[in-house]
């Protein structure tokens, strides 16, 4: 009973905030933590702030891919779709136009008149590859971040930069990163701890 | 110039008062949805519910009796349903022009209005797919439309312009949501920081999805935001283009012209900054929002809809020159004769009247900065659009082939109602709107203020109110508080 309790009030950092008041200050910030060689870590702000791809040594976005993926699947999907369901599965003639006749063949058939719908389905699945490969990439939704712990971080969607260092981070050691953040000055610097069973 | 410029490298002034706090322009915004409602929206919440109210009954009593409660008649088989159609999705047309060809093209101004435009296209769709669901007779067998199997073994016809509408139109609707909700996300939890009250919290906080601000997310948000204002640019030209092959792509003179897409579009976008306008008076008048939506927005709109209404004016030229020019009889007797003419020359009248002449006096700045004028024209020009499609649609039907045929279509009670109801539908889910998210994006103005510079250093907010030429006083508030 008495490990039990133990166990339980037992904390341990999971990671450390430290605070900005300006993009100015945090860009610096960033580009020390940057250079120390730290990899779980990232910086919070309430706008994207620019020129923080490198001061954070970041690579481009993929979420282009994902979206080219979903606009060749809702291209060819449109296509598949018209020619098998009027063309393959029920014909059906209208306007004199062979209804089997794909384009390649040369014959005056079809094709134009789905060029409408495999635009508008290839613009519709590229919204879904944007939105849902932008969450995706990101992890989100995740509602359980340790930054979540802090009550200051509450500002950062407000008016304040952060920066936080995670403990997973393999460089992670409380007392050597607490002492970079230190240095680079930030406004308010928090340890982040977490009950751990 | 790339998107991620500061915006003061490309000679853009800014959106808020040089001088104002990031704090500042949170509060101003957030507060609208945390403080009591004012005594003004609940007047319009009222009205515009009440409205709403008679729409639900007036659809009630089409669906009991069927549609011969409304005033179509051979040979005017398509009226105020399919021009509130094409009116509705007309309006929608300006959220995303606004959110996406204006973001391409790195108007910043944009972001005053941004939000509130997408939240209006997103209900002005809702009205307009309302009439194509309720005009089909038996609502019951709306499914037929979608490619999905049924009993009888049919798949819908692809050749069919109609049902290139039901894609074009629900692509529309579906991408302008994700659009809008992505543009939310990070709104969302600077609402969910600032609540006091636990199921605020809990309801932004699950909406936010979760978002923390956190700059790996960031870099993917943008490029993702990039990349559905790249594909709703042409979408928003196609949506239009698709509902005036509805018409083109028949053989109704008066219908059958090959300068329908382009007229369409402009016309779409002409009504739809109209919308914004009016809706937007309202807003910034009941919420004093006028620090945020600045004189300067007010008459870049007008500009605007100067431009447009010269293109849609433009169009009506060329439909009368190419119908004389072409030399064939119906054409002229449509264009020449029945249109300014004939049974209904007073809806011709009002259609070149509103979208044509007032807007002309935009052309006086002292007009296009006036408040009232504004509010006045904007609505105008919107009755000006509803004319045009009523022009379009009723006279090339009215008489038809067949003098014999001939008919006079008139409104019954239940289309005025339904008509007036979805205006009220389309209030009431703005107002709601209004009260209860973000209607300025607070992201992304904090974007364009000088703070949003990495290479700010704080002390330079001082020049900056130096350099703001006291003569364009659009910047200052106009007695706000």
């Amino acid at each position: 009973m008495e490990t039990t309790k133990a166990r339980k009030t037992k904390r341990a950092p999971t990671a450390i905030l430290a605070e900005f008041h300006t993009a100015h200050d945090l860009l610096h910030a960033a580009e020390k933590v940057r250079d120390a060689g730290y990899s779980k870590w990232d910086s919070h702000t309430p706008f994207p702030v620019h020129g923080m791809d490198k001061a954070m040594g970041l690579k481009d976005s993929r979420v282009g891919w994902i979206v080219l993926a979903f606009a060749l699947t809702g291209l060819t999907g449109a296509f598949v779709m018209m020619h098998w369901m009027n063309g393959v599965d029920y014909p059906t003639i209208v306007g004199d136009k062979p209804p089997g006749a794909p384009f390649w063949t040369g014959q005056p058939g079809t094709m134009p008149s789905m060029v409408p719908i495999m635009f508008e389905l290839t613009i519709l699945l590229s919204a879904f590859g944007a939105v849902l490969g932008m969450l995706h990439l990101n992890g989100l939704p995740r509602h359980n971040h340790p930054a979540f712990e802090s009550e200051r971080f509450k500002l950062c969607s407000d008016d304040r930069f952060f920066i936080s260092i995670e403990a997973e981070d393999p460089k992670f050691d409380v007392e050597k990163t607490r002492a970079l953040l230190e240095g680079t000055h930030p406004a308010h610097l928090e340890v982040i701890e977490e009950e751990v069973s | 110039m790339a998107y991620w410029e500061p915006i003061r490298q490309i000679d853009e002034a800014h959106l808020v008062k040089p001088g104002s706090s990031l704090r500042e322009v949170t509060d101003e915004i957030a507060r609208v949805t945390e403080n009591r409602a004012p005594r003004g929206w609940w007047i319009c919440f009222l009205i515009a519910s009440s409205f709403a109210g008679i729409f639900v009954l007036c659809v009630a009593y089409l669906f009991w009796r069927g549609i011969g409660v409304w005033g179509n008649t051979s040979p005017d088989f398509w009226a105020w349903d399919i021009t509130n159609f094409v009116w509705w999705v007309g309006i929608g047309h300006a959220g995303t022009l606004i959110s996406a060809i204006l973001f391409i093209f790195r108007q910043k101004w944009r972001t005053a209005i941004n939000r509130f435009a997408e939240a209006m296209t997103i209900f002005a769709v809702i009205c307009a797919l309302i009439f194509p669901a309720i005009h089909v007779g038996r609502p019951w067998l709306l499914f037929y439309v979608f490619p999905i199997p049924n009993q009888m073994t049919l798949w819908p016809n692809f050749k069919s312009p109609l049902l290139w509408d039901v894609f074009a139109v629900s692509t529309y609707f579906t991408v302008s949501l994700l659009f809008w909700f992505t543009g939310l996300i990070p709104d969302l939890a600077t609402l969910r920081d600032r609540s006091t009250n636990k199921w605020r919290q809990r309801i932004y906080g699950f909406l936010a999805l979760g978002w923390r601000g956190s700059h790996r997310h960031w870099q993917n948000y943008e490029r993702a935001y990039l990349i559905l204002a790249a594909i709703s640019t042409p979408l928003v030209l196609s949506v239009h283009s698709v509902v005036s092959m509805d018409f083109a792509t028949s053989v109704i003179p008066g219908w059958h012209t090959t300068i329908f897409p382009p007229y369409f579009v402009a016309g779409a976008i002409f009504s739809g900054f109209a919308m914004v306008e009016t809706v937007l008076l309202i807003a910034r008048s009941v919420f004093k929002l006028h620090r945020v939506v600045l004189m300067r927005h007010l008459e870049l709109m007008n500009k605007f809809l100067l431009a447009t209404s010269l293109l849609v004016g433009y169009s009506y030229a060329m439909e009368f020159f190419i119908a004389w020019y072409s030399g064939n009889q119906y054409e002229m007797a449509y264009f020449l004769k029945f249109r300014p003419t004939g049974p209904y020359w007073w809806a011709w009248a009002w259609m070149i009247g509103c979208n044509v002449a007032v807007p002309q006096l935009y052309w006086f700045k002292r007009l296009r900065t006036s408040i009232p004028v504004m509010f006045v024209v904007s609505i105008f020009i919107n009755i000006g659009m509803w004319f045009e499609r009523f022009v379009i649609i009723v006279t090339s039907i009215n008489n038809d082939f067949l003098p014999s045929s001939w008919g006079y279509f008139r409104p019954t009670i239940i289309d005025v109602g339904i008509f007036t109801g979805t205006i009220g539908v389309f209030f009431t889910l703005f107002l709601l709107f209004m009260r209860w998210l973000p209607m300025v994006a607070i992201a992304e103005v904090k974007g364009t203020m000088a703070q949003a510079d990495p290479h700010h250093e704080g002390d330079e907010g001082s020049h900056e109110v130096a350099k703001v030429d006291p003569s364009a006083g659009g910047l200052l508030p106009e007695g706000a508080e």
